[in-house]
C-alpha cells in the first residue's frame, strides 16, 4: 500500500483526538487521524454519550414508576410502566450513530484523512496501520498521541460472562434482576443508580469508608440520600473478592465479599459491573519503540502536551488526571495550534467535572480543603436549593451550591454544587474561575428568575455575609 | 518685476547630471547676486551654484538627493526688472509653490543641519510611537503577588499575553484581587518589561529616519558595488617598523624647514611602488564587465581620508616619479584640500591602487574594501610596541600590522603574499626602499 506522507497524525479519534484533527484542519495543516474503532472514542461510544442515554431513559421511567406508585402530590395519575431496555439501547444506539456520523464529517470538512486501523509507531516519524485492505505506512512530521484510557479489569474479576464492564453495562439487552456494582466512584454510581431506577436490585460495593471519595462528604449526602430512597445497597469498606461461581456463567451467580468487619458475605447478582477506574491505553501500539518518558502509568507531557521525544506530542486520558473529555478536548485544541506555529501554552485555571448521579454532582476549581491548603484563609458560602424557588417547583429542592473565595481579596477559588440539572451550571462556574472573577463579580451579576442558578449568586452573598433569601 | 529662471549650469567633466545635496535658501528667501544657493555632487566633487542675480526665491525644483539634468530648472527667482522668462511662459509649476512656501521643519530634525525646504512629499518619518516621558504610564499599584502564585487574567488576556511573548507573571494586575486587564498590558508593553521603578531609565521607541544622499549616498554605493561584485581575499601580516620609525625620526629631526614632516605614508607609498615594478598586475583597473584588466604604469594612490561630511580618496598622481619627500608634500596637500571640501574632481579620481589608514584609530587589523574597480587596496593599523622573541629573549619593537584586500578573481592569494611579503621586506630594512 502506497505511503503515505503528512505533516500531523493524530493516533486516536477521541474528543483529543478529533478535536486536534479539526482544529488542524482548520488551520490548513495536512493531517491524518487513525482510528480502530468508530470516531468520537471512548466519551461518544461507551461513556459520556451513551451513559447519560441511558441515565436519561431511567429518570423518565422512575419519575412515571413513582408517579404510578401514587405517593407522589402532583396530582398525575398514571399505570405502572414497563420499560423494555433493547428498545432503549436501540436508541441509545441511534444517538451515538448520528454523532459517529457527525464527527466523521467534521474530520471531513475540515480537510481530515481518516485512516481506519490499528496504528502502532514504527519510530518517532513513522506509523503502520493495520488496516482492512493490508498495512498502511504513514510518516508524519509530527505525532499527536490521543490513544485514550480503558476500565481497569480486576484480576480475580475478569471481563466475560456476568462480570461487564460499563461498556458492556450500556449495552444489556435487559434490566438485570440483581446488579452488583464494584467500584463506589462516579461511573459505578451514575449506572449503579441508573439500573436501580429501572428496577434492578443494585449493590454497591466500595472498598474505601466513602462513596464518591473525591467528593467531600458535605457534597455527596444528597447522593446517599437519594441512593438509599432508590434502594441500592452500599456496602462500604468492603472488598470484592471474586464469583462464587468461579466464572462460571449463569444464573444464581453471585459476589463474594469480605465486608467492613472481616466476615465473607456473597452478593446475589445475575450481573457484576466492575468500575473501579480507568486506564491510559498505552499498550499494543509500540510506545516501547519510540521508548517516551513515563509520569507513573501515564505518557509525561509538559504545558505544551510535549512528550520526552521532539515531534511528539499526547493528549487526553493517556496523559493523566483528571480523565475527562473537555480536558482532552482543550489539549487537542491547543496541541493543533502550536503545530501551526501559534504561541500556546496549557494555562486553564479550572477543568469542571461533572457526575451525572442522581442528584448531579458538579465541581470546579478548588474544593474548599484545598484552597484552605492553597490560600490559606478563605470563606465559603453556601445556598441550599430548599430556599430556591425553582428548585421547588422542581420537585429538586435537595442540593446546594456552594462558593469557596480568598478570604483577603474575595478571589474564587472554586465552586460546586449538588442538585437536580445542576450540570448545566458548570458553565457559569468554569466561566467565573476563568475570569478571575471575585465575589463582588458574582453577586453584581443578575441571574434570572426563577433558576437554580440564582443559587449561585446567593451562596457568593452568603460568602459575602448578606444572603437576601436564608 | 520678472521672473528669472537659474538652471543647473554644467559643472564640467562632460556630466549629464548632478545629484543635489544642499539648499542654501528656502522659498521666499531673499538673495543678492553670487550667494550660495545650493550644493550639487558629481562623482566626488561638490559645486556650488551661486545666484546670478538679486532676487526673491519663488520656487525650488528639487529636492535634496534628486538626480538633475544638466540644464533643467531648480530655482526660480522674482528680481527687479524683466527677469529671463515671458510673463507666463515659465516651465515651473507656480501652483507648487504655496504649497512648498517655508514651511518650517527644523522642530523634529536635529540631524539636519541646515533648514531645508519641505519636499512635495515628505520622506515617511515614523512619529515616536510613545509620545513624551510625561505620557510614560505611572508604575500600577496593583495587588503584589505571593511568590509562585499563577497571575490573574482571563482567558482572551492570557491568549494577548501568550502570543505577545510576555509573561504575565512580570505584569503588575490593576484589577481586582490583582486581576490583569488588557489595560494592564498596555501599560506594561509601552513601559518596557525591564523597567525597575528606581533606576528612572526609559525605554525610547522613536525613530528617526535619515535620508541617504551626497557624499553618502556615494560612499555606500560604492561600498555595495565593491563588496557585492569583487570576492574580496585579505592577508594580514606584521611587519616590525622599527628601523623604519628611527630612520623617520632621524629625518624628521634633520629636515630642511622647506620639507614637511614625514609620516609613514610616504616610504609606505615608495615601498609600494618598487613591489608594484615587480607585479605590475597590481596596479589595475579590472573592467569586469568588459572583462579586461587594464593594467597601468602610473602608479596612483589613492589615499583614503575621513572628512568632516565622511570618506573620499584624493589621489596621489604618478607615485613612480615622486620622491619620499615629493610624496610627502602631495600627500598632505591633498589631505588638507579634501578635509577642506576643496579638492577638484581631478584630485579625487583616478587613482590605480589605495591605502586607507585608520591612523591612531588603526587597530589590530581591519578588512578593507576595494576601492572599486581596482584590484588591491593596502590597510595600515596601528603601531604598537610589541614583545617580540628575538632567539633569546623578548624584546620591544615597534609592530604594525598590514591589512590589504585584494581582487580574488584576478589575484592569487599566492601573489597577494608575495606583493605583502615584499612590502614587509622593504619596511622592515628600509634602505632597500631607496637602492635600486
Amino acid at each position: 500500500m502506497k505511503e503515505i506522507s503528512c505533516k500531523l497524525l493524530v493516533i486516536g479519534a477521541g474528543p483529543g483526538g478529533y478535536v486536534c484533527a479539526i482544529r488542524a484542519g482548520q488551520l490548513g495543516i495536512d493531517t491524518v487521524i487513525v482510528e480502530a474503532g468508530k470516531p468520537g472514542g471512548t466519551c461518544l461510544n461507551v461513556g459520556c454519550i451513551p451513559s447519560k442515554a441511558l441515565i436519561h431513559a431511567a429518570e423518565e421511567f422512575e419519575k412515571i414508576a413513582h408517579l404510578a406508585g401514587g405517593k407522589d402530590p402532583l396530582g398525575i395519575k398514571v399505570a405502572a410502566p414497563t420499560l423494555e431496555l433493547a428498545k432503549t439501547v436501540a436508541w441509545k444506539d441511534s444517538i451515538v450513530s448520528r454523532l459517529n456520523s457527525g464527527v466523521a464529517g467534521l474530520l471531513k470538512k475540515a480537510k481530515v484523512k481518516t485512516v481506519q486501523g490499528w496504528a502502532t509507531f514504527r519510530d518517532g516519524k513513522t506509523v503502520e496501520v493495520e488496516t482492512e485492505t493490508g498495512t498502511q505506512v504513514i510518516r508524519a512530521e509530527t505525532v499527536v498521541i490521543a490513544t485514550g484510557s480503558a476500565p481497569v479489569e480486576l484480576p480475580f474479576l475478569p471481563f466475560g460472562g456476568p462480570v461487564i464492564s460499563s461498556t458492556e453495562a450500556l449495552a444489556l439487552g435487559e434490566v438485570p434482576k440483581k446488579l452488583a456494582v464494584v467500584g463506589g466512584g462516579y461511573i459505578g454510581l451514575e449506572l449503579g443508580m441508573a439500573f436501580a431506577k429501572m428496577g434492578a436490585k443494585v449493590t454497591v460495593v466500595e472498598a474505601l469508608p466513602r462513596v464518591l471519595s473525591q467528593y467531600d462528604a458535605e457534597l455527596t449526602r444528597p447522593v446517599l440520600k437519594r441512593l438509599g430512597e432508590l434502594g441500592v445497597e452500599v456496602m462500604t469498606g468492603a472488598k470484592a473478592k471474586g464469583l462464587s461461581t468461579q466464572g462460571q456463567a449463569g444464573k444464581g451467580d453471585a459476589l463474594l465479599v469480605e465486608t467492613s468487619d472481616g466476615k465473607s458475605a456473597k452478593v446475589a447478582a445475575d450481573k457484576i459491573l466492575v468500575t473501579v477506574g480507568r486506564k491510559p491505553l498505552t499498550e499494543g501500539w509500540g510506545l516501547e519503540q519510540i521508548d517516551l518518558d513515563k509520569a507513573g502509568k501515564f505518557i509525561r507531557i509538559d504545558d505544551q502536551c510535549r512528550t520526552s521525544m521532539r515531534g511528539i506530542y499526547a493528549i487526553g486520558d493517556v496523559t493523566g488526571e483528571p480523565m475527562l473529555a473537555h480536558r482532552a478536548m482543550a489539549q487537542g485544541e491547543m496541541v493543533a495550534e502550536i503545530v501551526a506555529g501559534h504561541k500556546r501554552s496549557w494555562d486553564k485555571r479550572a477543568i469542571p467535572a461533572i457526575c451525572f448521579t442522581d442528584p448531579e454532582l458538579v465541581t470546579a476549581g478548588l474544593s474548599p480543603d484545598e484552597a484552605k491548603a492553597l490560600a490559606g484563609e478563605i470563606k465559603i458560602g453556601q445556598f441550599p436549593f430548599a430556599a430556591n424557588g425553582r428548585a421547588m417547583t422542581k420537585q429538586g429542592e435537595d442540593g446546594f451550591v456552594r462558593v469557596v473565595a480568598r478570604a483577603d481579596n474575595h478571589l474564587v477559588l472554586g465552586i460546586q454544587a449538588v442538585g437536580q440539572g445542576v450540570s448545566e451550571l458548570s458553565a457559569a462556574f468554569g466561566l467565573a474561575l476563568e475570569m478571575g472573577a471575585r465575589l463582588e463579580d458574582i453577586a453584581g451579576t443578575i441571574h434570572a428568575h426563577p433558576t437554580q442558578g440564582e443559587g449561585f449568586q446567593e451562596a457568593v452573598l452568603k460568602a459575602l455575609g448578606h444572603a437576601l433569601h436564608v | 518685476m520678472g521672473e528669472h529662471v537659474i538652471k543647473l549650469p554644467d559643472v564640467g567633466e562632460g556630466v549629464a547630471e548632478a545629484e543635489l545635496v544642499e539648499w542654501h535658501v528656502k522659498v521666499g528667501d531673499l538673495v543678492r547676486e553670487d550667494m550660495v544657493l545650493a550644493a550639487v555632487m558629481t562623482d566626488k566633487a561638490t559645486v556650488e551654484i551661486p545666484s546670478p542675480v538679486d532676487g526673491e526665491i519663488l520656487w525650488l525644483g528639487a529636492e535634496i538627493g534628486d538626480t538633475v539634468a544638466i540644464g533643467s530648472p531648480i530655482v526660480r527667482l522674482k528680481v527687479a526688472g524683466e527677469g529671463n522668462v515671458k510673463a507666463g511662459g515659465g516651465d515651473a509649476p507656480k501652483a507648487e509653490a504655496p504649497a512648498k512656501s517655508a514651511e518650517p521643519k527644523a522642530e523634529a530634525q536635529p540631524s539636519t543641519p541646515k533648514p531645508a525646504p519641505k519636499p512635495a512629499n515628505p520622506p515617511a518619518r515614523v512619529s515616536p510611537a510613545v509620545a513624551p516621558q510625561a505620557a510614560r504610564p505611572a508604575p500600577v499599584s496593583g495587588a503584589p503577588r505571593a511568590e509562585g502564585e499563577k497571575p490573574l487574567a482571563s482567558p482572551a488576556v492570557r491568549l494577548r499575553a501568550k502570543e505577545a511573548g510576555i509573561d504575565l507573571r512580570q505584569v503588575p494586575g490593576s484589577g481586582p484581587a490583582g486581576r490583569i486587564s488588557h489595560e494592564d498590558i498596555d501599560a506594561f508593553v509601552a513601559r518596557g518589561p525591564q523597567l525597575t521603578r528606581a533606576t528612572g531609565l526609559a525605554r525610547k521607541d522613536g525613530v528617526e529616519d535619515i535620508k541617504v544622499v551626497g557624499l553618502r549616498r556615494k560612499i555606500a554605493e560604492k561600498m555595495s558595488l565593491a563588496k557585492s561584485r569583487i570576492p574580496h581575499i585579505t592577508y594580514v601580516e606584521e611587519i616590525d617598523v622599527t628601523s623604519l620609525e628611527e630612520l623617520r625620526a632621524t629625518l624628521n629631526k634633520d629636515k630642511r624647514g622647506d620639507r614637511p614632516k614625514l609620516t609613514l605614508l610616504p616610504f609606505l607609498m615608495r615601498a609600494m611602488v618598487k613591489a608594484i615594478a615587480e607585479q605590475p598586475n597590481l596596479n589595475a583597473l579590472f573592467d569586469d564587465e568588459a572583462g579586461i584588466i587594464h593594467q597601468h604604469e602610473g602608479i596612483h594612490i589613492g589615499i583614503a581620508a575621513q572628512t568632516p561630511n565622511g570618506l573620499v580618496v584624493p589621489v596621489v598622481k604618478h607615485a613612480e616619479a615622486r620622491d619620499l619627500w615629493d610624496s610627502a608634500v602631495e600627500v598632505n596637500r591633498l589631505a588638507d584640500a579634501a578635509k577642506a571640501g576643496t579638492a577638484s574632481r581631478e584630485e579625487l579620481s583616478g587613482s590605480t591602487i589605495t591605502i586607507t589608514s585608520l591612523g591612531a584609530m588603526g587597530g589590530v587589523a581591519t578588512t578593507p574594501v576595494i576601492n572599486y574597480p581596482e584590484v588591491a587596496i593596502v590597510g595600515v593599523n596601528k603601531i604598537m610596541v610589541r614583545p617580540v622573541w628575538d632567539g633569546t629573549q623578548f624584546i620591544p619593537r615597534k609592530m604594525m600590522n598590514l591589512s590589504s584586500s585584494f581582487d580574488h578573481r584576478v589575484i592569487d592569494g599566492w601573489d597577494a603574499a608575495v606583493f605583502v611579503q615584499r612590502i614587509k621586506a622593504l619596511l622592515e630594512t628600509p634602505a632597500l626602499i631607496f637602492v635600486d
